[in-house]
């Protein structure tokens, strides 16, 4: 056998070396895909909703699509307000579009209030203040949340511009009237926000609000598909977001 | 030795104060036998090794966890082939453990395990039956 030179010995290792980095690099990339969703499961590149506001007014004072989301969710009722915990729920117009409120548009405003709820934007605020990643942004545009990880600094609290975000000052627990076992409740200290009905889109269903509401006021779907039914509806009418100057790029559109 | 008296009665009653932990489970009836689980009636195999769920449950669940929240993988795959839904409630708790009180909690109980804060948040189906049963009553009278 050839006796190994000092430089023979070196090239080798640095070889060696490259070819290592080179496994390396392919083995990361592979490992990046994402898993494939379950079976059954509604799925989009970039889920939207867009809430008609005439229909959703047909009947005064309707609060199915609350009542529903809130059942589903284990969301709890506190009666002071200091401590009020919503996913779903109604703002007077001038609150919601401040910046389409003028003096003169008063009564177009008393049509009623509107819906909100989180705007799962494309850029969200939440997220990058968050600083335990409890809260995060899924591949189809989801603004996620991890309770187990909250800690409750409630930093997102304050960095969204919608109010989207409920802490809980109280065990939430004794203030549900009816627990339902399929979805957990939170706990004293965690904050809690609208998840797009995650946990039915991975069962084929779509979000409580939109099938529990009776005007069929409430479209859902995936905006980047052109032939979804969110993109049909805003392609025929004018729709607004809110706050569309901060940058956040809201995904939940309201047709006037 | 004229503090014979003295010293022996002190003896005792160090005796008994060293081995008063031993001496009051004893006679409070406490044993060192381990706890008696109630184990599953309608299932045999659990999702994994009963040697390794013994020892790392918590671990599985934390796995769980993971992968339903931030990873969207939402079944489970058992080494033998079987499928279930990744879900403390509707798999673990109703399927099978349906007696939490006299499976989990009393070896927790036993092993003085403080605070696993997994029921904290999600809900036992016995606790939400009766939740609802109780908040139904009121509705019910006219």
């Amino acid at each position: 056998m050839k006796k190994m030179t000092r430089k023979g010995f070196l090239k080798a290792g640095g070889a060696a070396l490259v070819v290592i980095a080179g496994k390396r690099i392919a083995g990361t990339e592979g490992a990046a895909a994402a898993p494939p969703p379950p079976p059954g499961a509604l799925t989009a590149k970039r889920w939207a909703m867009v809430v008609d506001l005439a229909r959703c007014r047909e009947k005064e004072g309707c609060t199915a699509c609350i009542a529903a989301c809130h059942r589903e969710h284990n969301v709890p009722q506190f009666n002071d307000r200091a401590h009020e915990v919503k996913w779903l729920w109604k703002e007077p117009y001038a609150n919601v579009f401040p910046e389409n409120a003028a003096q003169y548009t008063e009564a177009a405003e008393r049509g009623g209030p509107v819906l909100v709820t989180c705007n799962h934007c494309a850029s969200p605020a939440c997220v990058r203040v968050c600083p335990t990643q409890a809260t995060w942004q899924r591949e189809d545009g989801i603004v996620m949340m991890d309770w187990h990880r909250c800690i409750g600094c409630r930093y997102c609290v304050a960095a969204c511009p919608y109010g989207s975000r409920s802490f809980n000052w109280e065990d939430p627990r004794p203030h549900i009237s009816h627990l339902n076992a399929n979805y957990p409740t939170r706990t004293k200290g965690v904050v809690e926000k609208c998840t797009f009905c995650e946990e039915r889109l991975a069962k084929g269903q779509l979000p409580a609000c939109v099938e529990a509401c009776p005007a069929k006021a409430i479209v859902f779907g995936d905006i980047e598909d052109p032939k979804s039914e969110v993109r049909a509806v805003l392609r025929e009418r004018f729709s607004l977001r809110r706050k569309p100057e901060l940058g956040t790029q809201p995904h939940i559109f309201y047709l006037i | 030795m004229r503090d014979q008296g003295i010293i022996y009665a002190g003896l005792v009653l160090f005796l008994g104060v060293i081995t008063l932990p031993i001496t009051y489970n004893l006679a409070a009836g406490n044993t060192s036998r381990p706890p008696e689980v109630k184990l599953p009636v309608n299932s045999k195999q659990c999702v994994a090794p009963v040697e390794y769920m013994r020892v790392s449950h918590m671990r599985l669940l934390l796995n769980w966890r993971e992968s339903v929240v931030r990873n969207g993988v939402r079944t489970y795959r058992t080494l033998d082939g079987r499928t279930f839904d990744m879900s403390l409630t509707r798999t673990c708790l109703e399927q099978c453990h349906t007696n939490k009180a006299e499976f989990c909690d009393r070896c927790h109980n036993y092993m003085a395990v403080k605070g696993p804060y997994c029921m904290d948040c999600h809900v036992d189906p016995k606790l939400a039956a009766t939740a609802v049963a109780s908040a139904a009553k009121p509705e019910a009278q006219p």
